[in-house]
Formats: C-alpha cells, sequence, structure tokens
C-alpha cells in the first residue's frame, strides 16, 4: 500500500451556523489522484483550504506530507501546489510576469524548474508576453497550474480547476494531470462534473459537509445495485411526476435529456405497462449501465 | 532578498499599469493644492502671547491687564529683551509679542502719545491677523475707557509680522496640504492595493506560500514610499514655484521629515487594510477616518489653541498635527532639528506602532 499523504480524522468546520464539513474521515495517498466530487457548497473548497493550512478546523486533526495543519502549517506552505477555486493570478501581468513572480516567491525561477511544467506552459508558451487578464478560460487554467507546479511541490490541491472551461479544454487539462501523476505527482483535486470523476483514480462523493463514500469510480459504479431505466420522451416532467406515484418507485430523476428511473421490485412490476396505463404511450425505456451521478443520487438518497 | 525584490517588482508593475491610480497618485495633489485653502476662517480665543513690558508703569501694566482680562489671550510670560523673542515665537507656543516703550506713562500724558509694537508668528497668516485686529481693538478700548480725552492723541500701535511679513495665505494652507495629501494617498493607496489582493482572491495564493507577513507588508509598501516621496517634493517644488513658499531651513532635514511622515501613512494604510477586508471598506477608511480629522482637527484649518479641550486631547493622536508643525518650523522658521526632535520622535513612535500591530494583525490564514 501507498504511503498516506493526506489523513484527516474527524474533521469538522462551521462558519457561524453554517456547518460546512461534518465529522470528515479522509486518507489521500501518495501518487493517486483524488477527486472530490459533489455539488456547489457540498464543502469541497473548505476542505482544500483546511488542508492548505488557509484554515482551523473547529475539531479533528489534518496531517499533510506528515506535518500538522495547524502547528507545521510552514513546514506544509513549502511543499504544496495550490490552485484556488477562482483565477487568482494578477490579471494586469503578463503570463511570463506571473509565473517568474510565483517561482521568486518560492525562491526558484523559470528557468531551473522549466522541466516541471515543460508540458503545461508549452502550450501557453506563445502568448507568454499577454496579460492573464486577456486569456481564455482554459489558458488562465493552464498558467494557474504551471504557477502551482513551478516550486516542484510533493502535492498539488486543485480546487475545481475545470470550472467554466470548455470542454476541449477540460479533456486536455485532464490529461495533464493524468501525466503529472505518471511522474509521481500526488493530486487532490475537486470537481462538480461528474464526468470528470472516472479520471481520478479514487473518489470521495461529498454533500452536505459530509462524505457520502470513498472508492475507485469503477467500484462506485459496482455498488449500485439497481437496475437503471433510461426513458426517452418530451414530457419528462410529467413522466417524473407519474412515476413518483408508482408503488415499485425508487428515484426517479432528470438526466440531461432523459428521465433516468431505478425501482424496487423490477421484477414484478413492469415500469413500461404502468407509464402506457398512465397515458404515457409513446416512450423509448431501456435498460442502461448507471454512471457517478447516478450512484451519487443513489447514495445522496440514503 | 530576491523574493522580496520581485515582490517590490511585481507591486511596481501593478502600480505603473493601473493608469487611474497613477493620475491620483500625481494629480489630486497638484489640484488639491492649487484649489485649496483660502476660505479660512478661524474662531477665536485663548491665544498665547508674550509681553516685552519696558515701562511697567501704571499705565502699561493697567494695558496689559485690560489684554489677558479680554478672555482672547493667555499670558505666556514676560519678555525681557528683543533677543528672547525670536525664541519665544519658535517655541510656537506664544503668538504674538506686545513691546511696550519705556515711560509709557509718561509719555502717553505728557507728549499725549505712547508706542506699542505687536509682533506676530504670521506662519500662520489668518491668525496673525486676527490677533493684531483683537489686539488693536483692546487697545483702542483701553485709550477710550483709561486715558484722560483731553491728555492723549493716542497710542500708537505698529504691527509687524515675523516670518512671513507679507501674510501669504499660502504660506499657511501648504503645510497644511501637503500632510493632508501625503497622508491621505499613501494610506488610501496601500490600503487599497492589500485589499484589492484580498478581493481578487491573489492573497490566497500569497498566503500558502511560504512568504512571511514582514515580507508582504515591507513589499506593498517599499514601492509607495518612492512615489510618495516624488509626490511630496512634486508639491514642494509646486508650491515653491507657484506660492513662492521658502524653505529657510535645512532642505534635507525637511526630506527626512517627509520621508518619516510618508512612512508612517503607508503604515497606517497597511493597517487598515489589516482591518478591511474590501476596496470598499478601505478607502471608506482612508477618507473618514483620516481625511475628516485631518482637515478638522490637525489645525490645517482651525487653530488647535481654539478646540475644546477633548478635541484638542483628540488632535494630539492625529499625526498630522505633529508633521504640520515641523513642516512650519522647517519652511517658514528656519528651525533646526532641536526644535522638531520632539515631534519627530512622536512621529517615529506611531510609526513603530503601526507597523507592529500590522505585522502582528496581518492573517497568516483565509480569515473564517
Amino acid at each position: 500500500m501507498a504511503k498516506t499523504l493526506i489523513s484527516c480524522s474527524g474533521v469538522s468546520k462551521h462558519y457561524g451556523d453554517v456547518e460546512a464539513l461534518n465529522n470528515i474521515n479522509l486518507d489521500i495517498f501518495s501518487g493517486e489522484i483524488f477527486g472530490v466530487i459533489g455539488p456547489d457548497g457540498a464543502g469541497k473548497t473548505s476542505l482544500f483550504r483546511l488542508v492548505a493550512s488557509l484554515l482551523i478546523p473547529d475539531s479533528g486533526k489534518i496531517s499533510v506530507l506528515g506535518y500538522d495543519s495547524v502547528k507545521d502549517y510552514r513546514a506544509i506552505r513549502k511543499k504544496l501546489g495550490y490552485m484556488p477555486g477562482r483565477f487568482s493570478l494578477y490579471q494586469d501581468l503578463s503570463v511570463e510576469e506571473n509565473l517568474a513572480f510565483y517561482a521568486s516567491v518560492y525562491g526558484t525561477n523559470i528557468e531551473k524548474n522549466y522541466h516541471l511544467i515543460e508540458d503545461v506552459y508549452s502550450q501557453i508558451e506563445p502568448f507568454k508576453k499577454r496579460r492573464a487578464g486577456k486569456l481564455s478560460g482554459g489558458m488562465k487554467q493552464k498558467l494557474a497550474l504551471s504557477c502551482a507546479l513551478i516550486h516542484s511541490p510533493e502535492l498539488l490541491i486543485l480546487d475545481e480547476p475545470t470550472t467554466g472551461v470548455d470542454a476541449v479544454s477540460r479533456r486536455e487539462f485532464w490529461e495533464m494531470l493524468k501525466r503529472l501523476k505518471d511522474k509521481g505527482m500526488t493530486i487532490l483535486v475537486s470537481t462538480p462534473y461528474m464526468d470528470e470523476a472516472k479520471r481520478c483514480d479514487r473518489i470521495a462523493l461529498v454533500q452536505n459537509g459530509v462524505i457520502l463514500g470513498v472508492d475507485t469510480p469503477e467500484m462506485v459504479i459496482r455498488q449500485f445495485n439497481f437496475k437503471l431505466f433510461a426513458i426517452r420522451s418530451e414530457v419528462r416532467h410529467e413522466i417524473i411526476r407519474a412515476l413518483r406515484t408508482f408503488d415499485s418507485v425508487h428515484q426517479a430523476y432528470l438526466a440531461g435529456q432523459l428521465v433516468h428511473f431505478t425501482q424496487v421490485n423490477p421484477e414484478t412490476d413492469d415500469v413500461e405497462r404502468y407509464l402506457m396505463d398512465q397515458g404515457f404511450g409513446d416512450v423509448d425505456i431501456r435498460t442502461i449501465e448507471p454512471d457517478i451521478e447516478d450512484c451519487f443520487i443513489n447514495l445522496m438518497m440514503n | 532578498m530576491n523574493r522580496f525584490l520581485s515582490f517590490v517588482k511585481k507591486e511596481f508593475q501593478h502600480i505603473f499599469r493601473d493608469r487611474k491610480t497613477l493620475l491620483i497618485l500625481f494629480g489630486m495633489p497638484v489640484a488639491q493644492l492649487l484649489i485649496f485653502g483660502y476660505v479660512i476662517t478661524n474662531d477665536f480665543r485663548n491665544i498665547g502671547i508674550a509681553v516685552m513690558d519696558q515701562a511697567r508703569d501704571q499705565k502699561s501694566e493697567l494695558l496689559v491687564n485690560r489684554i489677558f482680562s479680554s478672555g482672547y489671550f493667555l499670558n505666556r510670560g514676560q519678555v525681557y529683551n528683543i533677543d528672547e523673542i525670536s525664541s519665544k515665537f519658535k517655541s510656537g507656543k506664544v503668538k504674538a509679542v506686545l513691546v511696550i516703550e519705556p515711560s509709557f506713562t509718561n509719555n502717553l500724558i505728557g507728549k499725549g502719545e505712547a508706542r506699542v509694537q505687536i509682533l506676530t508668528d504670521a506662519s500662520d497668516p489668518n491668525l496673525a491677523s486676527t490677533i493684531v485686529g483683537y489686539l488693536s481693538g483692546i487697545i483702542y478700548k483701553f485709550q477710550m475707557d483709561d486715558v484722560p480725552f483731553s491728555e492723549a492723541r493716542g497710542i500708537i500701535a505698529e504691527t509687524r509680522m515675523v516670518y512671513n511679513e507679507n501674510l501669504e495665505g499660502a504660506f499657511m494652507f501648504v503645510p497644511g496640504t501637503i500632510a493632508l495629501i501625503l497622508m491621505l494617498i499613501s494610506a488610501l493607496l496601500t490600503s487599497i492595493s492589500v485589499t484589492r489582493e484580498k478581493e481578487v482572491g491573489t492573497m490566497e495564493v500569497l498566503l500558502v506560500s511560504p512568504l512571511k507577513p514582514a515580507l508582504i507588508i515591507a513589499g506593498k509598501v517599499t514601492p509607495y514610499v518612492f512615489l510618495a516621496f516624488a509626490n511630496g517634493i512634486v508639491i514642494l517644488l509646486l508650491s515653491y514655484f507657484v506660492f513662492g513658499v521658502p524653505v529657510e531651513g535645512s532642505l534635507i532635514l525637511l526630506l527626512l521629515a517627509l520621508l518619516l511622515y510618508i512612512t508612517l501613512s503607508l503604515s497606517i494604510g497597511i493597517f487598515f487594510s489589516t482591518l478591511a477586508s474590501t476596496q470598499q471598506v478601505a478607502m471608506f477608511l482612508s477618507l473618514f477616518a483620516l481625511m475628516l480629522p485631518t482637515v478638522l482637527l490637525s489645525g490645517f484649518i482651525y487653530p488647535i489653541e481654539n478646540m475644546p479641550w477633548p478635541l484638542q486631547w483628540l488632535s494630539l493622536i492625529l499625526p498630522p498635527r505633529w508633521f504640520i508643525v515641523i513642516l512650519k518650523d522647517i519652511m517658514l522658521k528656519g528651525n533646526g532639528i532641536a526644535y522638531i526632535w520632539d515631534e519627530g520622535l512622536i512621529l517615529i513612535g506611531m510609526t513603530v506602532f503601526f507597523i507592529a500591530i500590522s505585522i502582528k494583525k496581518f492573517k497568516i490564514r483565509l480569515e473564517s
């Protein structure tokens, strides 16, 4: 088993009356891409800031790279590459100036550590004289990642790096993370996009400050023990309303252009017949494999 | 050191790329200096004056009594020879000296004509001319009440302004304006530049880096020390060439005082930025906590001597109050360090205080 790099035990955090995290227990191992998946407001950013020593937990202990996040914050900060949720570089400085500044903050320079960022930075290097504020969303994220990497950190913490980035750039970004991982980097990353979960080695599903489950994406999906139906129809909302009065209903929810449906007794109760009886004649029902989102919704309801 | 220099370089880049800030930095002082300060009115009482009574006879002592019983003046003691007068003025406590000629009573009754001289410290020209007006009024009334009508052609009061013989208004408002503008610009710009990083989110990245709070603060302040100093020199040149305000004292001493005051103002700005989390709050703090008290209480427009005690006490904690004294001493009176070291020490003390609590209050984490 690989070394544990981050260990949270019994971590809680609240802001005033709002409970951001409740009794989080989590271990993250060396060399993995660990994804924290959850909707906005689930507590992902709070968790990351706690790990990055930017917040102090109300209770519980966090150990990062063997250091205590409260006592030894200085030691952690030297070895950490952190990319906050919103774009936090100097918009009035050029690409190159931003990178040079962050390199100097950590007492290094671009030339010395160019090999660390080459894969990422080479993609935006043609625009190095451009002001950071004038970059596209995808390029901004590549620059931010370069800045987080320039001091050769032992651990990368990326808070929603792909939010607000186009699909192509998102895919490129995840490919870069994969290559970093192959070089031995440990990456803690969060995303609200369920489809990105399968690119992680392990994921934690987070909702309302609570971890619903931690496992590999495959195992999370394998634990989904319902038969999943996808229903194609023009009148999705009406169908969901009708399904919720079905005796055998477990869950019925909108998933993109489809209605996803799970039921308690798929053997005895025929959903197709039920919908027919309810007057939805022309529906296309088929069984499908669940994805992370289905698992997430399933866990959320339990 | 390398970290520090690149931090400073980055700050300069922010400043020079933000045209609006540059405009504030160099445009506002020039405009304010040119616009400020002609219309200034004063309430008038408890002005310190000294008397050089060379007669010490019946009528002269009666006149002196009249003056001090008027309620407008405080007796700051006797002067016995001419040489003392200038040191009285330089102390700052004496705004005017009344000189009464020898054999005042004899001359007044015998010749029907006696002379007095009113010397005023005109580095504050409004105050000086008001003093002359009030003293002349008291002398005239004394003459009407206490000198038998037939005996007298009268008391001839001769006036002389010391330090600023032509009563230039600019002499008064230039030091005040310099103090006000430098304080405002320095505090405003630094507090905004720090809170901007908090708002934009870059502070989060700086915090998570191994940079020490003292280094972040020093890096923020250094560029503004240079800029505000350049600014102060522009204002001094402007006041010299446009308004003809002299620099009687040591130019080096003046520049050192300027540097000290700027550092103090910047440290106040940093202190504000530890209190405020948005640029707007920082701006309000600078404007209301600094500008209004500076205008009203620092002695810039309203003489401190005329304020009620609580406000006089309050004015003690205002840096501009002390800096204005230093400026007037050096620029108008030509005083050396012997006269301003105590004000200087107060400013140094304040600087140390604000820097210390800023470093202490500077959050090494995000507030929670």
